[in-house]
């Protein structure tokens, strides 16, 4: 069971946007001790999943929590938007695959940085993609 | 508008990031550089990472396309002082920064740079000297 204990909402919808947004995933992380790779880990996750967001569907809503799981505390990141959707998740979470310009590593490396990875996309609604990453993780 | 300054060390150009890039300030550097190369005549380019503490694959590829860019304008490219957190992320985002050259912090990086003309300059007298002894 995991319950959550204290919770922020961002929103998106420019560029500098980003950079509050990552501070405040670091504050959120240095609150429940987080080692510093594993917040370095963290943070890189949630910009390549920002970035996704600002260039695929401009922008969106990014809740950050505090969470807690038996003894393990972690931090649960919620990257909602409502753009175009992804058609193919399995093709998008390939490395190497983009269909924008950009070296295809956002989506897959996310994914290998943090301990919880889901993403659920409905075309012409939009994208919700779910991490955790636990402290001693 | 944020600008990232860019500093002339006789043949090389010095790059200190201090501040949390976003990408248009990552994409306006990669010009700014190239720019900068073209205009002094730089032969090596040192970017000091030190204090950056995300490197994700956006702002890898912009190090990787400085490297390539300046290699084109006969200018190497280092990037010091990565920090070990950085390093550990980036290796297991998938994306290990193939073609810079790195080095632990700005005085190696001076001195990977320096050694790197020295050989170009040999190399070039040793082209001269068998140009000497063609026969006529």
């Amino acid at each position: 069971m995991i319950i959550s204990l204290s919770k922020d909402v961002v929103a998106i919808t420019k560029e500098q946007d980003v950079i509050l947004f990552r501070n405040r995933v670091k504050e959120f992380a240095q609150k429940i001790k987080m080692g510093l790779v594993n917040q370095t880990k963290l943070i890189t996750a949630a910009s390549e999943l920002v970035r996704n967001m600002l260039r695929y569907a401009d922008g969106g809503q990014i809740t950050i929590e505090v969470v807690s799981k038996g003894r393990e505390n972690g931090i649960r990141l919620v990257f909602k938007d409502s753009g175009p959707g992804i058609s193919d998740i399995q093709l998008a979470m390939k490395d190497g695959f983009s269909i924008g310009k950009s070296l295809g590593l956002g989506l897959p490396g996310a994914k290998r940085l943090v301990n919880d990875f889901s993403i659920a996309s409905e075309a012409g609604k939009g994208t919700v993609v779910t991490i955790i990453k636990w402290v001693n993780g | 508008m944020d600008k990232i300054p860019i500093l002339r060390m006789g043949a090389f150009l010095l790059v200190t990031i201090q501040v949390d890039l976003y990408d248009r300030l990552a994409l306006n550097l990669e010009s700014d550089l190239v720019q900068m190369v073209s205009k002094t005549d730089a032969k090596g380019v040192l970017i000091d990472i030190s204090a950056v503490s995300i490197v994700d694959s956006f702002m890898g590829r912009i190090i990787g396309n400085i490297a390539n860019m300046s290699r084109i304008l006969d200018a190497e490219t280092v990037v010091v002082g990565m920090q070990p957190a950085v390093a550990i992320t980036l290796v297991e985002l998938g994306l290990p920064l193939k073609g810079v050259h790195t080095a632990l912090d700005v005085e190696k990086g001076m001195n990977l740079l320096r050694s790197k003309m020295q050989v170009l300059e040999e190399e070039e007298e040793d082209l001269n000297d068998e140009d000497d002894n063609i026969p006529v």
